[in-house]
């Protein structure tokens, strides 16, 4: 299973992220998890939302660049040792991370979620499942 | 045939082409030692009289005109005719400077009108087709003169002028244009918005564009011609001569014939003002043989380029100039390099940006710096900073094999850097000597 993330490029100068997340507001967009990334110049905004289509399309027509990017979410209880428990399958089955970044399901939810970037987020999904590690639907998330 | 507008003109012997430079050339020292002060004057200095110019060859004994001299004679030193037999001014956009006011008679805006109707001739243009002019009209020639050779032609001409490009596409789509005039970075930008619109090059109904008035580089030129699905021709003039139709692309594609019955060009070292041989890269001058309100006279453009006097095999005779290659007065001299603006365009087309940019020169330390600012583009975009980053790199590596010298590069949001509607600002130098 995997899910949709929103990559934005952004000019790293004061207001950037700012004007950004102002499309979202006014778009009725609600975020699940941000990561930036950044060099001195530019920064590229990641983020999970509630409907990434949506998202994709309200923040081509304000002028940005983005695109849709896949990625799994690996949904593991809230206890200690649980990010180390799905780092050992992927290490395990040679899994390259590019980069992952972490959210709390919410008051509603004891479970935690687990962004990774992937080379075949495919298989790394199937990999996740073969060793009892659920890996989140969109729908899932769009419903916290 | 049907490809010429003037063929008689157009494809004359070089011998008899250098017979008609010779007698309009001895007529027009004549009529400038009779009637312009400051030529006279120039010639007097010089120690000649119009007997001493009895042919072509004869030119390089005349001295020089620059822009400063045609400045000093401000607003009416230069005008050769009598009020009463000129009707129309244009003038220069004044942004090097004081204008200069060119002043035209009724036979001098038919010649004019001629040379541009041969580009849209040379274009493919005929009766029938739609001819939008995105030129300003006004003061600048771009907008009259190609009016002008529309009509000659016998295109349906379109005078939208520049700006307001969302009309400018309605008549584009809902007249069927055809040909389009204007500038280069106009053109480009006209293509982006058409494409954002979601139309694709089959829906676009132009064939043709002349673009000229701004130095542009071959690979923007093949940018413009995809997004458009046209095909490009450049064209070159400026007020002092006329305007737009001095020179002009045929078919070939292989530089641009100009008009020499009217208009006779010579290469020159901008240093030392020594005449340069076919081939070789110098600043154009001009003498205008045939306009009698403001005649000109060994007139130095700035503008750098190579011209020849080989054949062509669109059959015309008349000499070819290379596109601009840059101006003895854009040239910037960064850490003791000569760096033209078209350099750097060519670097960013290649590896894939749009051709709008910036470029920043400064200071620091005592050591020029250059900066490159470009948007980032949809398709380059990617999720990972990484790739990015090796993006900014190539760039930079680009930019160091084309100039020979290290810039700094920086990725800007799409639509940042500001969108010009006619001569686009490329460069910023903050240096203060």
């Amino acid at each position: 299973m995997t899910i949709k993330q929103v990559s934005v490029f952004l000019a790293n100068r004061p207001g950037a992220l700012n004007s950004f997340t102002k499309v979202l507001t006014e778009n009725g967009i609600d975020m699940r998890a941000l990561s930036l990334a950044e060099t001195s110049e530019f920064g590229i905004a990641r983020v999970i939302v509630d409907d990434p289509y949506k998202t994709a399309n309200v923040i081509r027509e304000a002028g940005y660049i983005s695109n849709l990017t896949d990625v799994v979410a690996a949904a593991i209880p809230d206890v200690s040792g649980g990010l180390n428990s799905v780092l050992n399958v992927l290490t395990q089955n040679d899994v390259n991370i590019q980069y992952m970044y972490a959210f709390l399901g919410g008051p509603k939810s004891d479970q935690a979620y687990m962004i990774f970037k992937v080379d075949e987020p495919k298989t790394a999904s199937a990999v996740l499942g073969n060793a009892g590690i659920r890996t989140a639907t969109q729908e899932e998330l769009s419903s916290l | 045939m049907g490809h010429y507008y003037q063929p008689e003109i157009e494809t004359m012997s070089r011998e008899d082409l250098k017979a008609l430079q010779s007698e309009r050339l001895v007529a027009q020292v004549k009529h400038v030692w009779e009637n312009v002060p400051c030529y006279r004057a120039k010639m007097e200095a010089a120690g000649i009289t119009p007997d001493d110019i009895r042919d072509v060859t004869d030119l390089r004994k005349l001295p020089f005109t620059t822009k400063d001299d045609l400045r000093e004679n401000y607003p009416d030193g230069v005008r050769g005719m009598p009020l009463e037999d000129c009707v129309r001014i244009q003038s220069t956009s004044g942004t090097t400077g004081k204008r200069v006011v060119a002043y035209y008679t009724l036979e001098d805006i038919d010649l004019w009108e001629d040379c541009c109707a041969r580009a849209i001739t040379a274009a493919g243009g005929t009766r029938g087709d739609v001819c939008q002019v995105s030129y300003g009209y006004g003061l600048f020639t771009g907008g009259p003169g190609l009016n002008g050779g529309s009509h000659k032609v016998g295109c349906l001409t379109v005078p939208t002028s520049s700006g307001n490009t969302e009309r400018q596409i309605m008549f584009i789509r809902d007249l069927n244009t055809t040909i389009l005039c204007c500038t280069p970075s106009y053109a480009a930008y006209l293509g982006e918005s058409m494409k954002e619109m979601g139309m694709t090059p089959e829906q676009i109904p132009l064939k043709a564009g002349i673009f000229g008035a701004e130095a542009w580089s071959d690979e923007m030129r093949r940018d413009v011609e995809k997004t458009l699905g046209i095909e490009a021709f450049d064209i070159y003039g400026l007020t002092e001569l006329s305007g737009p139709g001095v020179s002009w692309e045929c078919s070939e594609h292989n530089g641009m014939h100009i008009c020499e019955d009217h208009f006779i060009p010579e290469i020159i070292d901008p240093e030392t003002g020594e005449a340069l041989p076919d081939g070789e890269v110098g600043e154009l001058v001009f003498t205008a043989i045939t306009k009698k309100a403001y005649p000109i006279i060994r007139y130095r453009t700035r503008d750098l380029c190579r011209i020849t006097h080989e054949p062509c095999a669109c059959g015309r005779t008349h000499a070819r100039m290379s596109r601009l290659l840059g101006r003895t007065d854009d040239m910037l001299i960064i850490r003791g390099v000569n760096v033209f603006p078209s350099q750097i365009e060519t670097v960013l087309i290649q590896q894939g940006y749009a051709a709008n940019y910036q470029i920043v020169v400064g200071r620091e330390n005592n050591t020029d710096t250059l900066e490159v600012k470009v948007e980032m583009t949809p398709e380059m975009f990617t999720d990972n900073v990484g790739e990015i980053t090796k993006l900014q790199s190539d760039l930079v590596a680009g930019l160091k094999s084309m100039l020979g010298l290290k810039a700094k590069v920086t990725l800007v949001e799409p639509k940042s850097i500001a969108r010009s509607e006619g001569k686009a600002v490329r460069v910023i130098d903050n240096r203060k000597f």
